[in-house]
């Protein structure tokens, strides 16, 4: 049988991937924002298995609106991207410094 | 039988997360992510949650997916300076990620989370319908959080919108509301002179 530790550790080891993702990956804004995406998949899976495994209806009702937050989160993100590629012909993330003092 | 399929499963997720990370294209870093997810599906589904897989197949694969591949492929992008410090980093991050791993699976191991302590619950009939379920709290609990996404969803299309819109400034298209203001006077000029003596 599969046991809670089962989807709870994969859903570490999804958080823990997406986590060197951003490390590797620090130059390029669109696969941060795919590590960002993955890092929410992996919280949803603990709430998926946390509510089948206590019987509470609540986990999967809070991963709907985790869902609804992020789809939001991806729009506008890839919106300023486009802005930022237009502006500065780059997406690198060292490129956008602008602010820096 | 279930065991099987949720190792299948997890490996394919797994693997394709690393391959998000890893390859050097974004187009199949964002294709990967495509299959990272419909995977996940699967293993939602083990997990009883079939309003949440397919809203995660329709949503994410469906909207948010062709999104990302649409910017990939929309953008005109220099991979060789976005790889840059891949390997430099490489050591630290696979540490960081190793140690990681280490401790979240000691904390949520056999031993906290196993089936001694949590047993598996019994499965549903047949005929019990998870989606009606959560309509069922959705709407009466969570009415107000309801509301709430839909006005977050509402804001995040009128910030999308605003943020990509270009205002062509030469443009040669009538402006109706300038149009039907306009009096006479604005654009015919009556001019009171005398006459002129005409010279025969």
């Amino acid at each position: 049988m599969i046991s809670m530790s089962h989807f709870l550790i994969l859903g570490a080891i999804l958080f823990c991937i997406s986590v060197a993702g951003i490390f590797l990956n620090r130059k390029n804004v669109i696969i941060l924002l795919m590590a960002v995406e993955l890092m929410l998949l992996a919280v949803n899976m603990n709430f998926v298995a946390f509510s089948h495994f206590l019987g509470d209806i609540a986990g999967q009702v809070f991963v709907f609106f985790i869902l609804t937050v992020a789809a939001a989160e991806a729009a506008i993100g890839l919106a300023i991207l486009v802005v930022l590629f237009r502006n500065r012909r780059s997406i690198n993330v060292d490129d956008i410094n602008s602010l820096n003092g | 039988m279930e065991q099987t399929i949720f190792y299948i499963f997890s490996t394919i997720l797994v693997l394709s997360a690393a391959a998000v990370i890893t390859v050097r294209n974004p187009v199949f870093a964002a294709l990967f992510l495509v299959l990272a997810f419909f995977t996940s599906a699967a293993i939602w589904i083990l997990l009883e949650a079939e309003f949440l897989a397919l809203t995660l197949v329709l949503v994410y694969v469906g909207a948010v997916m062709v999104l990302f591949l649409f910017v990939v492929m929309m953008l005109d992008i220099n991979l060789t300076v976005l790889r840059e410090g891949f390997t430099r980093y490489l050591p630290v991050g696979l540490l960081v990620a190793i140690i990681m791993v280490a401790q979240l699976a000691y904390i949520v191991g056999p031993e906290r989370f196993g089936l001694d302590k949590y047993p598996a619950p019994t499965p549903r009939d047949a005929d019990y319908s998870n989606t009606r379920e959560i309509g069922l709290v959705l709407y009466t609990e969570y009415l107000l959080a309801f509301e709430l996404a839909a006005v977050i969803l509402v804001v995040a299309i009128i910030a999308a919108i605003a943020l990509t819109l270009r205002k062509r400034v030469k443009t040669p298209l009538m402006k109706p509301e300038e149009q039907v203001v306009v009096k006479s006077k604005d654009r015919v000029r009556l001019l009171k002179m005398a006459t002129e003596k005409q010279d025969d």
